[in-house]
């Protein structure tokens, strides 16, 4: 079978599988369709926040951002798992305590206010929308890439698979197909990462390979840094003390964004107690490690293989991989100096070879060698990544709309059927315009999600924390707060971000911190400003204290 | 009642201890500190580089599974775990 059939055969495999599964665990109440019944085990439940979590953008194109990154890659690594340290020490066991559907349900309660309640609505659905129009647009990309359909065709296909389960199945149907997921793109991830470690250090595990020698005796690493300064990069191992500061705010950015994501923080709903609560985001940890372990591994093996290849090497030798990954446009190569062979090096008058950072795991296999079902495998894990994410993003959305907006906001004697249709509806709108919104992504999409984790840092993590730990904190507080951190956040990255038609240079950081890190600073600033302004203005009402000292304790 | 206000108080103990670790093993040792580490080698690796890349990680899992042991005894020690 050549690959193109076992491309079809995988991916349709597992598509059918998710159909299935969203078939068996329709939703038939509003607690079901929001938090899946509030029944799932944690273990379930970790697996399922481990697929929600990791998006198209882990499993195709950290590793290889990390490949040419380097030691600073650990920005990625650090910061979108410590977070969930965040998550199960500070906020996961006291939200289940609380026992409500979404986030705006939290601030609006512990803040008696609408109003706080509409700012964290309008946060949650903009921070949602901007991360699925790039989950939308990676399935287009896999599609067009690997099928040979039309980028348009593959989205179409993404939303009518999405629309099927999560209208159909909301947060319970979401759950488990979700599992399926998670072992589809553990599977995809590990596998050729696991041929790759044994060809090149002969350890079959990854994270040991890593730290192992090759075949000639040197250390991997040591090697790899010795290639990087032959070429004139820097050592990929080696810290860049200017980079420190940048370094330390964007890793906190992405750690208190990630615990403040909306689409995560739900998931910590649908499990039965408090402690099971605490043991989820556990559970959710290790299974994420095992991605984001291998993938500085995966990162460092290919950045070697990639260099021993090409380096001088004469451009008529090149091995197949090279030449076919030449006609999608990913790896290029010019011949500068007109000798025939291949300058591959950090200077850019001289370097001949310019290279797609996806390349690093979507070519893996085939520079490695290994048969065409694990490249297959790898197209079917990168879209269950895209999809799995997609999913939990859309269920946030249309939970916004029908409960914290409609049912809240707007109509409160909604009855139960009524909600729940509502909620299907809004899920529906929200994937098709989704969708859209994939088909035609703005240019500025990437740089939208450095937002999204921006305004997660510097709105709901503070406002959520205080809210659980600071007994005197009240609405005053919490929405000078978080408007005044929003706003500042906001203002930096667009200021600082060309491709949002800011005019701000890298020369006009503050304290050379790039837009990425800003969310730490807003996330700061909110945290003061809501506790001086709480401090001069009337204490929360009696009942609301009364709701914050019950939230602390797994029964009362 | 006061029994109450003592749990939150270990509670908030724990959380103190735990996080200073998690901030020195990835924050210390991944970023402030991950140069001068980068001198002492472990087996293939720089430690200040390890630390970056994959021991902040392990520690984080050991992190959250220690107060999930630390908290599920305090419960069952306050009489406020669910029954």
């Amino acid at each position: 079978m050549d690959l193109a059939t076992w491309t079809y055969l995988i991916v349709g495999i597992t598509f059918v599988i998710y159909i299935v599964v969203a078939w068996l665990s329709k939703a038939g109440s509003t607690n079901e369709f929001y938090v899946a019944g509030g029944g799932i085990h944690p273990a379930v439940n970790g697996m399922a926040t481990a697929a929600d979590w990791m998006s198209a953008a882990s499993f195709l194109s950290m590793a290889g951002l990390i490949s040419f990154m380097g030691y600073g890659g650990a920005q990625y690594l650090m910061g979108w798992t410590g977070g969930y340290v965040l998550l199960a020490l500070l906020l996961a066991p006291y939200l289940r305590k609380f026992g409500k559907f979404t986030v705006p349900d939290f601030i609006g309660e512990r803040y008696y206010s609408s109003n706080a309640r509409l700012i964290a609505l309008i946060c949650a659905i903009f921070i949602s929308f901007t991360y699925v129009v790039g989950q939308m647009k990676g399935v287009g990309v896999a599609f067009a890439r690997f099928l040979n359909v039309p980028f348009e065709t593959g989205v179409l296909i993404g939303i009518g698979i999405v629309f099927f389960y999560a209208v159909l199945g909301g947060m319970k149907g979401i759950t488990y197909t979700q599992v399926a997921q998670f072992c589809v793109l553990i599977f995809a991830f590990t596998v050729p990462a696991v041929f790759i470690s044994i060809q090149m250090t002969n350890n079959p595990i990854p994270q040991l390979g890593f730290g192992g020698t090759l075949s000639d005796g040197t250390y991997l690493l040591e090697k790899l840094d010795q290639l990087s300064v032959d070429l004139g990069f820097a050592e990929y191992t080696a810290a860049n003390p200017d980079n420190t500061v940048n370094l330390f705010f964007i890793t906190a950015a992405l750690m208190l964004g990630t615990a403040g994501l909306p689409h995560v923080i739900v998931r910590f709903f649908t499990v039965p107690k408090v402690k099971d609560a605490r043991l989820s985001a556990g559970y959710a940890l290790v299974f994420i490690a095992i991605l984001y372990t291998t993938a500085p591994a995966i990162a460092a093996f290919a950045r070697t293989n990639l260099i021993q290849t090409v380096k001088d090497a004469p451009y008529d030798d090149v091995p197949q991989w090279f030449s076919n990954w030449e006609n999608t446009g990913l790896i290029s190569y010019e011949d500068k100096n007109g000798d025939g062979k291949i300058q591959y090096l950090a200077d850019e008058t001289k370097n001949e070879l310019t290279i797609d950072r996806d390349i690093i795991v979507l070519a893996n296999p085939e520079i490695a060698n290994l048969p065409d079902w694990v490249i297959a495998l790898v197209v079917a894990g990168g879209l269950a990544a895209a999809l799995s994410t997609a999913a939990g993003l859309l269920l946030v959305i249309s939970t916004s709309i029908s409960h914290d907006l409609l049912k809240k906001n707007i109509k409160p004697d909604i009855s139960e059927k009524g909600e729940l249709l509502a909620a299907r509806i809004s899920i529906a709108v929200a994937v098709t315009a989704a969708g859209l919104a994939g088909l035609h992504p703005p240019g500025f999409v990437a740089q939208v999600v450095a937002l999204a984790f921006g305004l997660a840092a510097s709105s709901f993590f503070p406002a959520i924390i205080l809210g659980i730990f600071d007994m005197r904190m009240n609405k005053q507080g919490a929405i000078s707060g978080m408007v005044i951190g929003l706003l500042f956040t906001t203002v930096y990255i667009i200021y600082f971000k060309p491709q949002l038609g800011g005019p701000g240079t890298p020369d006009g950081y503050w304290f050379g911190i790039a837009p990425e890190g800003i969310g730490t600073v807003g996330a700061l600033i909110n945290f003061i400003v809501s506790v001086v302004v709480s401090r001069i203005t009337p204490k929360p009402p009696q009942e609301i204290r009364e709701l914050t000292e019950s939230i602390r304790y797994p029964r009362t | 009642m006061n029994n109450r206000k003592q749990y939150w108080k270990k509670n908030l103990r724990y959380l103190l201890i735990l996080l200073s670790i998690w901030f020195i093993a990835s924050f210390g040792a991944g970023i402030i500190l991950a140069e001068e580490l980068n001198s002492i080698r472990v087996g293939g690796f720089k430690l200040g580089f390890w630390f970056a890349q994959q021991g902040s990680i392990y520690v984080f899992i050991i992190l959250i599974f220690a107060y999930v042991y630390l908290m599920n005894r305090l419960d069952k020690e306050f009489d406020v775990d669910e029954k």
